[in-house]
């Protein structure tokens, strides 16, 4: 009798095993959401001391003084030119034309960047790498392009249509009261518009950034593989006071 | 779209309970009909409905650490170490859980530009991410610089429509990859944007693109017949939407598609309500979900299957 229920047992196990071997499974119900990541959740121990390190370091290259800003740098300060916008175009100027210059023999006649590629202010006081990240997050490179003077044209007609603080350096546009090109001088001299100039900007402008068009009728470009945002590190290395101002190397004549 | 984290809290305590009280039921009803032989019908019961969860993020960008409180759009949100506790806690509630990320792991804070992605693969190893797809901006130190950081993860870079043969990915990235998760088969695959006009070309070198649409029809129909997968997921760069039709997104994707379940999306940093249900091209109801950007969230898609006998006669039921 003892055995017939083992018996009985074993079969009615083996079945219902099977029968739950065989049935197949099916998709029935997909639940979706969202959740935040939110300041209520824990640290995990493991990665926070595994970050440590790395942070440690970062914050102590980013953050160790370089230099002093006088005043509060900004790219909104001036109509046709600011204050950051100069800073910057002075900036890449100074430190791309040596080495343009021993690469190629050549001089850099002016800077030409784009207002919008200025990310932050520059705050009154301390001014670290960190200052440079924030102002120049992304990772664009200085190129010199070969542009002839009808292309020239075009970039001045760019920079009164935009009504945009551009920032330029090495040269010098006047408008007269109707928005008209008044006078323009680069390097100091007359604008010749047989002459071809070199015009140090961004990567990111050469490959079409900002509907800066007249980039595509390049001559030739020379990438110089220098970070923006290492120039402007390298500067701030350089000196010790920031204190850029709003000049006449655009203006209009009221 | 923030919503209260006390209400995560609770939601698997919920389902869990839901779970419990239905093993009770079938235990008793088990062992009043074949008594010692109920053990194994307890067994067979608990197996009957089972569930895979997806967890999901895009477009990091290096974002390690939490946004700091008095941050103007996402006051302390995200980091790694919270994204962590989320995960592994998620992990403890269902081990069937696998982990994605739909790419632009690289570029935005220093820790990039300083370690140049390294710590980023190292933490999502850590994380026991299971596959990711690679954005725009994975390329951002060139495909070498990609390279050199595949050595840190652990999990899978997958991608089917750009054709590396020629650079010095090739043979290091899957078109597809599938996992068997308590008996059912997840296969993911990944799709990228155009890098044309988006990435230098110095950086992207000699990566090939090839039509996403394309791609992803035939790599879902691998997956479908000759892999035999249950789940089928997307991974993609491409983008939520756009106006230019041109250009591949994702919702236009989930519409040409007929086996993919779910598209994990990036690129535009979209942040959605609820992920959306889009009709496939074979008119059944599947999701596309994208998380925003910079971890500041964690997509979470449960997956549940049961006896075909259980199931409602109107196929499956989508809640978001």
């Amino acid at each position: 009798m003892i055995l017939k229920i083992k018996h009985f047992v074993a079969i009615i196990t083996i079945e219902i095993f099977s029968a739950c071997q065989n049935q197949p499974q099916s998709l029935s119900e997909i639940k979706a959401k969202q959740l935040p990541i939110s300041d209520s959740i824990s640290d995990n121990a493991a990665i926070e001391a595994f970050v440590r390190p790395y942070r440690k370091r970062i914050d102590a290259v980013l953050d160790s003084t370089l230099a002093f800003a006088s005043k509060p740098i900004s790219k909104e300060d001036g109509y046709y030119n600011s204050t950051a916008g100069n800073l910057m175009a002075d900036i890449v100027l100074q430190q791309a034309s040596p080495i343009f210059k021993q690469r190629t023999g050549k001089e850099i006649d002016f800077v030409l960047l784009n207002h919008g590629g200025i990310r932050s202010v520059i705050s009154e006081g301390p001014v670290s790498a960190r200052t440079a990240y924030e102002v120049m997050p992304f990772e664009n490179s200085i190129a010199v392009v070969e542009l002839s003077g009808q292309s020239i044209l075009a970039l001045i007609d760019y920079l009164i249509a935009s009504k945009r603080a551009h920032p330029v350096s090495g040269i010098q546009v006047v408008l007269n009261k109707n928005d008209e090109l008044h006078s323009l001088k680069i390097g100091g001299k007359a604008f010749d518009i047989n002459q071809h100039y070199w015009v140090a900007t961004s990567d990111y402008l050469t490959n079409g950034g900002d509907s800066m068009v007249f980039f595509k009728d390049a001559l030739n470009i020379t990438t110089v593989d220098y970070l923006i945002r290492n120039a402007l590190i390298d500067y701030f290395k350089r000196v010790d006071t920031l204190a850029p101002i709003i000049d006449d190397r655009f203006y209009k004549i009221e | 779209m923030v919503r209260h984290p006390s209400r995560i809290k609770r939601t698997p305590y919920t389902l869990q309970h839901m779970e419990r009280r239905k093993f009770l039921k079938n235990v008793s009803a088990s062992t009043a009909l074949v008594g010692l032989g109920g053990f194994s019908l307890q067994s067979c019961a608990l197996k009957a409905k089972k569930k895979i969860t997806i967890l999901h993020t895009n477009d990091v960008h290096s974002h390690i650490d939490a946004f700091p409180k008095d941050h103007s759009q996402f006051p302390g949100l995200g980091g790694l170490a919270k994204r962590a506790s989320l995960v592994d806690w998620i992990r403890k509630e269902n081990t069937n859980t696998l982990l994605f990320d739909a790419g632009d792991i690289f570029q935005g804070t220093p820790y990039f530009n300083f370690y140049g992605g390294e710590l980023e693969f190292k933490l999502m190893s850590m994380l026991k991410y299971d596959a990711a797809t690679i954005g725009n901006h994975d390329f951002d130190n060139g495909i070498n610089g990609l390279y050199a950081q595949l050595p840190h993860a652990t999990f899978e870079l997958i991608n089917a429509n750009y054709d590396f043969s020629n650079t010095v990915l090739d043979g290091h990235i899957k078109p597809y990859k599938t996992y068997l998760v308590d008996d059912i088969k997840v296969g993911v695959y990944g799709v990228g944007i155009e890098l044309e006009g988006l990435v230098t070309k110095a950086l992207y070198k000699e990566t090939g693109y090839l039509n996403p649409y394309e791609i992803a029809i035939d790599t879902e129909k691998t997956l479908k017949h000759t892999e035999q997968c249950d789940i089928i997921v997307c991974l993609s760069h491409l983008g939520y939407q756009y106006q230019n039709i041109r250009r591949p997104y994702d919702l236009e994707l989930a519409s040409k598609t007929k086996y993919t379940d779910l598209i994990i999306g990036g690129h535009t940093h979209t942040f959605l309500d609820t992920p959306t249900i889009v009709k496939n091209g074979a008119s059944r109801n599947v999701l596309v979900n994208q998380v925003g950007c910079f971890g500041v969230n964690l997509g979470r898609i449960d997956f549940y299957f049961d006896n075909q006998k259980n199931l409602a006669a109107s196929g499956v039921s989508i809640k978001v």
